[in-house]
């Protein structure tokens, strides 16, 4: 089988403009004949969602949080990229492209990547129209940082909340689609699955949250924006809900899942402290810019530190290793995270930890506020400050910040062509739930960046290309195939009651995050891969007999919530780590130990894995079958990554 | 509805009239306690009736004291109404709550305080008020023209403890009422500023305390002066 | 620590509901307060219970979903969200009581999970500026005073969390609709609407059935972003303007 990319022909530069002028239109008074599907209300979902409703589709959103508000993105706080130069220090299209696929270590297409740099310009102007207050300098123009990978400031940002400002914006711009009636929401509703006839997408099948009802929705198309899976983890930066669910249902319907094994790792997260750990919390990026990461010089300095025996201000200035300065002069602190991820690890291995568990480094502002003094660092992450001690119970101004690199991102998802469909017609992927621009890596604030270009301004042309070629009429929801997956569904729902085990579903989640953390997460080795994808097949098995679901389907049940999503992940888990044994070279956030180049860095192979992996489901208990798309690089050189 | 009707029933709008007629009767009150002042004036009354006597027959005071009672009987009956909205808002309530850690006691209990504002009103205007529009007064005469001597009902009157007793003490909840009540107005209006609201708390600070305490100084000072 | 915890449990909104009281043992100083309660939740699904539902989600301050009402105040002790709150702000042996946001407007949805749709209809009324997705000027064609940005950028860090609402003595939420109409009327792109929007806000705000304001201060006293009531009284300035000067009858 031969996946076809659809890129459009052409130079580079040009391949967007003539493809949507080649993209066929539905007539304006037809587009009420049409509707529209769409799964999540992030940053790709609410703008996907409100750009078709002004366009005069019938669209439907769907999220499984109380309000469309609350989408992961909202939690996004560093920036987002644009190549507006409007600081006029050389930034362009060109090298915002080219700072995006060197950044994903060649491994991302060069055309998706392009026109995201192209449109990049214009999400500034429609968020800046919608009321997003973006920093500003005091002339009164837009202000802007420099974010990891890149050596121009070209990420706009709203203090320490990104994020939650471009989520506001796109919530806004769907909340006037609903008032105009364009829209219909369904919060709390989560999709079981999708109903696929002829072999094009028509519906989806949820469940209301809080009347358990499983229900059919039918549409011409169906777009999902249920972003990402890091949560295999158990412990990562994603929300508590973020879930692979419908992403994955998609799958085994049909889709193919590109490069699972592609995960961020952030260098710098809260650590750990203690097995009743939920979840991860970031600290942005952007403290990158600002402080500086060491670690004792020595490892009975750490030792001393670890037990508390003296404190980082105690520490002498040429008894600190400021591993990254050190490593990479050009970029020094601001390598991309792959490289700052994996130093950390590096020098924790070495036994130069800063915390007690050893799996920490400093991330130190004493610098910087001497430089600029205290009110400046406070204004610019007062917030971020006050979280770190909210949790950690220590003052960032005083004592440097600790910090361990977390799961954070997943470049991998549902395999799309430049028209961002998977392989099953009429069903889109925007934002993280996709695989595209982001190849190995994905560069700061540019997750955001993306999810806003999918759904304002890339889907509006090729979703209504697609639907032009289909005949204005009703979807029948009648037919069988929507009954069959209903119950097929409700199936699920009752095996997954009825097994009334011994565990709590989170139980297998930690057990399933261990599994992965330490074999399919900062390195990797054939080895330890092996042994993980046996120990996640048995703990699938124990899961289906010994998980204990509470009470009824027919009320609001989050353990049944979580057992639904657990069970995907188990099912992902094992393909993340099929993908990561198959591909033999180390790249971007994938880092396979004996691949490796002398100092240390990701060897890659070109010769034999400049490909997007996309994977084929077959059937239960089958391996999934391997589907290449070569990547055609015609623009850029591939070379080793340097950051040095 | 109108516009007018609309907005008049609307939170916002029910507000700006517990407002407005807070303000005009701030302001009523200042009249009041400044004119009132002359009962310490130790000139056995005189000024303090002949005053008397303007305020209940100038046209424009007429037209002043109407405006008065509006605004008492509108601010009475739009604290009604807000109460009652404001009570069907939470129909389940917390078993603890603890308001104090954010908010001040007269902001939580402007209702009460109000309250009590109004028996001692009603007390109040029964006692001189009614009194001086509709009762028996004694008379005297000041330069050959009759005057209604108030000032010898308002004596008689505060000879009694219990009475003294109610006006210090109405005039402490009074004071409760104005120390969130004054600058509440001002935000109700929308008039909040980092300029001026500082300096509205302060008049506000000063009024609540000066004010009562002056009211409630009249009747001391008659009681005890009496004998 | 061990502590004793005072939960409301309630089947569904239907259901009377009331307090079930457990015991939490073996808590750490380090948790979180909902790492508290999903170790409880664990315990409770071991021993056959249906575990607490509260809602929750991004456990990082922000998605605004949290919303417990701990020990009489909206997310406990601190002036932040519920999942931001650790168990060191507790002592050994205190007893924690923990219910709903409690508002006509939040209506119960099972034990401390409330219905806050009510927010999502004050902004469906008018909070966003009608521009639809592409006829966008440049972003630098309207310079913005910084310290205009910045106070509109104040206002629209509210979370919808619903602690006002949760706070005020009369379940308002003058500081949640506030917030979006100040951050709109300060910006100029905000402008050509700014009389309606204040309007229908209002308005919808008041058929939701929240209470009215009296100015207690409570809301921004416990407002996990600390939003500031300068923006009700801006709120009140829009809408009695409008009021007296727009259009509509
Ligand atoms: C802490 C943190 C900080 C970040 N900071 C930055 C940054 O500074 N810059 C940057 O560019 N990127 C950042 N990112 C990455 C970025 O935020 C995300 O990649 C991006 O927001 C994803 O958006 P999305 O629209 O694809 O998905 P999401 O925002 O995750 O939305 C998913 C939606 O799908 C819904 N959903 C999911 N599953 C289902 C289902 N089964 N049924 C129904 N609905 C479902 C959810 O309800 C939700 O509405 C950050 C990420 C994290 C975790
Ligand atoms: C001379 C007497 C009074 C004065 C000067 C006065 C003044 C005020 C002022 C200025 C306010 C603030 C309005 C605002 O927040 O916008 C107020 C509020 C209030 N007053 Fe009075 N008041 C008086 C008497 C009364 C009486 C007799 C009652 C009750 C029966 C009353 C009940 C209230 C209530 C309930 C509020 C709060 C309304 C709310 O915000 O919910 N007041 N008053
Ligand atoms: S869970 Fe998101 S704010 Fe608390």
């Amino acid at each position: 089988m031969i996946l076809d990319s659809k890129i459009p022909a052409g130079p580079l530069a040009e391949k967007w403009t003539n493809h949507k002028f080649s993209s066929k239109l539905v007539n304006p008074a037809n587009k009420r004949k049409y509707d529209v599907i769409v799964v999540g209300t992030g940053l790709a979902g609410a703008s996907a969602a409100a750009s078709l409703a002004e366009l005069g589709y019938i669209v439907k959103a769907f999220c499984f949080q109380d309000s469309p508000r609350r989408a992961h993105s909202i939690a996004a706080q560093g920036g987002i990229n644009a190549a507006k130069n409007y600081q006029n220090d050389g930034d362009s299209i060109y090298r915002l492209f080219y700072d995006t696929i060197k950044g994903g270590d060649y491994r991302a297409r060069e055309a998706n990547v392009y026109r995201l740099a192209e449109v990049s310009v214009k999400i500034i102007d429609q968020c800046v129209a919608q009321g997003v207050p973006f920093a500003r300098e005091y002339g009164g123009l837009l202000a802007n940082r420099s974010f990891g990978g890149a050596q121009v400031s070209r990420t706009f940002y709203a203090r320490g909340q990104t994020g939650q400002q471009l989520l506001l914006g796109a919530y806004s711009a769907l909340s006037r689609q609903v008032a105009n009636g364009k829209v219909k929401l369904y919060p709390r509703t989560e999709m079981m699955d999708l109903v696929v006839i002829d072999g094009h997408a028509k519906g989806i099948v949820t469940r209301n949250l809080i009347t358990g009802a499983v229900e059919t929705h039918a549409a011409h198309a169906v777009l999902l924006c249920t972003g990402g899976y890091g949560n295999v983890f158990f412990l990562s930066t994603n929300a508590m809900g973020s879930n692979v669910t419908a992403a994955w249902r998609a799958h085994k319907r049909g889709a193919f899942f590109a490069n699972p094994c592609f995960t961020q790792i952030h260098p710098t997260c809260i650590p750990v402290s203690g097995d009743h750990q939920s979840k991860l919390t970031l600290m942005s990026e952007s403290l990158r810019n600002d402080g500086r990461v060491w670690v004792p010089a020595s490892q009975e300095i750490a030792e001393k530190l670890r037990k508390g025996q003296i404190k980082a201000n105690d520490i002498k200035e040429e008894d600190r290793d400021y591993f990254l300065e050190r490593n990479y002069p050009s970029f020094g602190n601001l390598v991309p995270r792959d490289v700052a991820s994996r130093n950390a690890k590096y020098v924790c291995d070495q036994g130069l930890g800063v915390n007690e568990t050893g799996e920490a480094v400093f991330l130190d502002f004493r610098y910087a506020i001497t430089r600029d003094t205290r009110e400046i660092i406070e204004q610019k992450y007062g917030n971020l400050f006050e979280m770190y001690k909210q949790i950690t119970g220590e003052d960032p101004y005083e004592m440097p910040m600790m910090i361990y690199p977390a799961v954070h991102y997943t470049m991998g998802g549902l395999w799309v062509d430049y028209n961002l469909m998977t392989t099953v017609p009429g069903l889109y992927a925007l934002g993280e739930a996709n695989f595209s621009e982001h190849g190995a890596n994905r560069l700061g604030a540019s997750a955001l960046m993306q999810g806003l270009a999918d759904g304002y301004f890339v889907v509006p042309y090729t979703v209504g290309d697609y639907l032009a070629q289909l005949a204005p009429k009703q979807v029948d929801e009648t037919h069988p195939e929507f009954a069959r997956i209903k119950e097929e569904v409700q199936n699920r729902i009752n095996m997954l009651l009825q097994i009334n085990g011994t565990k709590p579903v989170d139980y297998f989640h930690r057990r399933l995050g261990k599994i992965m953390w330490n074999e399919c997460g900062m390195a990797r080795t054939i080895k330890g891969l092996k042994g993980a994808k046996a120990e996640i097949q048995a703990l699938k098995k124990e899961f289906w007999s010994n998980v204990k679901v509470m009470a009824t389907n027919e009320e609001l049940n989050q353990s049944l919530e979580k057992a639904n999503r657990v069970a995907d992940f188990l099912e992902l888990g094992e393909l993340m780590v099929d993908d990561a044994l198959h591909r033999n070279e180390s790249c971007g956030g994938h880092f396979r130990e004996e691949y490796q180049t002398p100092d240390g860095e990701a060897l890659r192979d070109d010769e034999n894995f400049a490909y997007v992996a996309a994977w084929k489901y077959l059937g239960e208990g089958q391996e999934e079958e391997l589907v290449k798309e070569e990547l055609v690089f015609e623009n850029v050189k591939l070379t080793q990554r340097s950051y040095k | 509805m109108s516009w007018v009707t609309k907005t008049l029933n609307s939170t916002l709008g029910r507000k700006l009239i517990m407002a407005l007629t807070g303000l005009f009767l701030i302001l009523f009150l200042s009249g009041h306690v400044s004119g009132n002042l002359l009962l310490f004036k130790g000139d056995g009354g005189q000024a303090f009736n002949m005053y008397a006597k303007f305020m209940t027959t100038n046209p424009a005071v007429k037209l002043l004291s109407y405006l008065t009672y509006i605004s008492v009987l509108g601010h009475i009956l739009y604290s009604i109404l807000l109460a009652q909205h404001n009570k069907s808002a939470r129909p389940v309530p917390y078993s603890t709550s603890k308001g104090s850690t954010n908010s001040a006691w007269s902001s939580r209990n402007m209702g009460v305080l109000g309250t009590i504002i109004l028996i001692f009103l009603v007390v109040h205007l029964q006692g001189f008020w009614a009194k001086m529009h509709w009762g028996e007064v004694p008379m005297v005469t000041y330069a050959g023209e009759e005057y209604k001597d108030l000032y010898l009902i308002v004596n008689e009157a505060f000879k009694q403890v219990w009475l003294v007793a109610l006006y210090v003490i109405s005039m402490v909840f009074l004071g409760f009422h104005l120390s969130h009540g004054f600058a509440s107005a001002f935000q109700t209006l929308g008039l909040n500023h980092n300029k001026y609201s500082p300096a509205i708390k302060m008049v506000g600070t000063l009024y609540c305390i000066l004010v009562p305490s002056l009211f409630a100084a009249m009747p001391l000072y008659i009681h005890f002066s009496s004998y | 620590m061990k502590l004793t915890l005072k939960i409301w449990r309630q089947k569904n909104s239907t259901d009377k509901g009331g307090f079930v009281t457990y015991v939490a043992d073996h808590v750490s100083k380090d948790m979180s307060f909902l790492e508290m309660l999903d170790v409880l939740n664990d315990q409770l699904t071991e021993r056959g219970v249906d575990p607490v539902h509260f809602d929750h989600d991004c456990r990082e301050g922000i998605c605004g979903m949290c919303s417990l009402y701990i020990n009489g105040k909206p997310h406990g002790p601190l002036q932040t969200t519920t999942c931001q709150l650790h168990m060191r702000s507790f002592s050994d042996g205190e007893t924690i009581t923990i219910e709903p946001w409690r508002a006509k407007a939040f209506p119960v949805v099972k034990d401390l999970v409330v219905n806050r749709s009510a927010f999502d209809r004050i902004i469906q009324a008018g909070g966003y500026v009608s521009v639809n997705t592409g006829g966008a000027p440049d972003a630098n064609e309207i310079p913005i005073p910084k310290n205009v940005a910045d106070l509109a950028m104040d206002a629209a860090q509210c979370i919808g969390c619903g602690a006002c609402v949760a706070a005020c003595k009369n379940a308002s939420a003058m500081l949640f609709t506030s917030a979006k109409i100040s951050q709109l009327a300060l910006l100029p792109q905000g402008q050509v609407e700014r009389k309606t929007r204040a309007e229908k806000m209002v308005a919808q705000m008041d058929a939701e059935g929240f209470g009215a304001c009296t100015n207690t201060g409570a809301c921004e006293a416990e407002c996990p972003k600390g939003i500031s009531i300068t923006n009700i009284a801006r709120m009140n300035r829009e809408y009695f303007s409008a009021v007296v000067s727009s259009d509509t009858m």
